[in-house]
């Protein structure tokens, strides 16, 4: 008589373990861990990788894209950021992963005009087979992840967003990348390491 | 002899005019729907309701094309529940100032029957767990809750019609 309980059970709990196991698929780097390196072309025509970069204390690595209403609208901070940041040793740098067969205008072509456009003083990588936005854990656009060295390895301190108002810069409380690379650049460890906000989910190739 | 409105029978008079009234409201209803711009504690009235309703809370915004892609699912899935404990809700992430620039004259474009709101909180980092834990703040992403009986699923991505059916009846069984 009991039967059709014990299945109700053993179903849910395979529900249950399904849900996790969609969940620990998703993967990505979590503040604490060392990043990888990677190898991705500028708009420029130049290849360039984080450990080239001898003179740096670390990275503002941001993905992002021409298309993003949210991306564009962190444009002029992400200038302002590479501006006051870079001299100090932590330069932005920004790497667009989306597929340009599912969102056409963020082509390589695109960014080196959109670069061009906005005259951006940072880097701007084409991620063109998303390899590097799928080991980092990029979900969305725009998505900061701060890396600093330590010895030979890039340790990830902070992942999140750029401050708490994207629509309206004027109205902004709290800079949270600003406030982590001070912390970093005062040798503490960063306050608010980890924050969300909303973007644009990253428009992934059909076939992965 | 002329007739006057003072001679046709009040009741009469008040039948038709409650009648006529209802005819416009509700035609009005099947066209267009308010939008309204709204704080957290709107949203967890949904996110926190005790009742046996499965709440399909989806985030979207007019500029987010995915999103825009996938709303006739909801609006399918919410045509097919009619008298089902089954409630689609659109929440806009669109920003405020957007509001009757962009989002209400979408809503009405598309004629949504689904229930719309815009959330207006630009602190996103203050709620977006409130939401679920899960969630990094991509969007198109869903919320699928029944706290009455103590059901949640949430999934970041855009999703199917075939698919909204299927985690309704796969992970809200007891839905009828």
């Amino acid at each position: 008589m009991k039967k059709p309980y014990y299945l109700l059970l053993i179903l849910s709990v395979f529900t249950l373990l399904g849900t996790s196991a969609y969940k620990a698929a998703d993967g990505g780097y979590q503040v604490g861990d060392s990043a990888s390196d990677f190898k991705l072309k500028n708009v420029n025509g130049q290849m360039v990788s984080l450990r080239d970069q001898k003179e740096a204390k670390g990275f503002i690595v941001t993905f992002t894209c021409n298309t993003c209403p949210y991306a564009k609208l962190y444009e002029d901070r992400l200038i302002q950021l590479h501006k006051k940041y870079a001299a100090k040793g932590y330069p932005v740098i920004a790497i667009n992963p989306n597929d340009v067969k599912v969102s056409p205008d963020d082509s390589y072509a695109q960014m080196q005009k959109r670069a061009s456009d906005k005259k951006f003083p940072f880097v701007y990588l084409y991620d063109e087979t998303q390899e590097v936005a799928k080991r980092y854990g990029a979900t969305r656009t725009p998505h900061v992840y701060i890396l600093t060295k330590s010895g030979q390895d890039l340790k990830v301190s902070y992942i999140g967003a750029i401050d708490d108002n994207s629509g309206d810069p004027e109205k902004v409380q709290k800079r949270y990348v600003e406030a982590a690379v001070d912390n970093l650049l005062s040798g503490k460890a960063v306050t608010q390491n980890s924050t969300k906000a909303i973007g644009c989910t990253i428009k992934w190739r059909n076939n992965s | 002899m002329k007739y006057t409105v003072s001679m046709i029978p009040r009741r009469i008079l008040c039948l038709s005019a409650l009648l006529f009234s209802l005819l416009l409201t509700g035609n009005a209803m099947a066209q267009t729907q308010k939008v309204a711009s709204v704080k957290l504690p709107h949203l967890q009235k949904y996110l926190n309701s005790t009742s046996d309703t499965t709440y399909v809370i989806n985030f979207w915004a007019t500029w987010c094309k995915p999103c825009i892609e996938e709303l006739p699912n909801f609006e399918a899935l919410q045509k097919q529940s009619a008298g089902k404990p089954i409630q689609v809700v659109l929440v806009s992430m669109d920003f405020a100032k957007d509001l009757e620039k962009k989002v209400v004259p979408f809503v009405s474009r598309h004629k949504l029957q689904s229930t719309v709101f815009l959330l207006d909180e630009p602190d996103q980092n203050a709620w977006i767990d409130v939401v679920d834990p899960s969630w990094s703040g991509a969007i198109p992403a869903t919320l699928f809750v029944n706290n009455g009986r103590k059901q949640r699923f949430f999934i970041e991505k855009p999703i199917t019609l075939a698919q909204l059916q299927e985690y309704i009846t796969s992970k809200f069984p007891n839905n009828p």
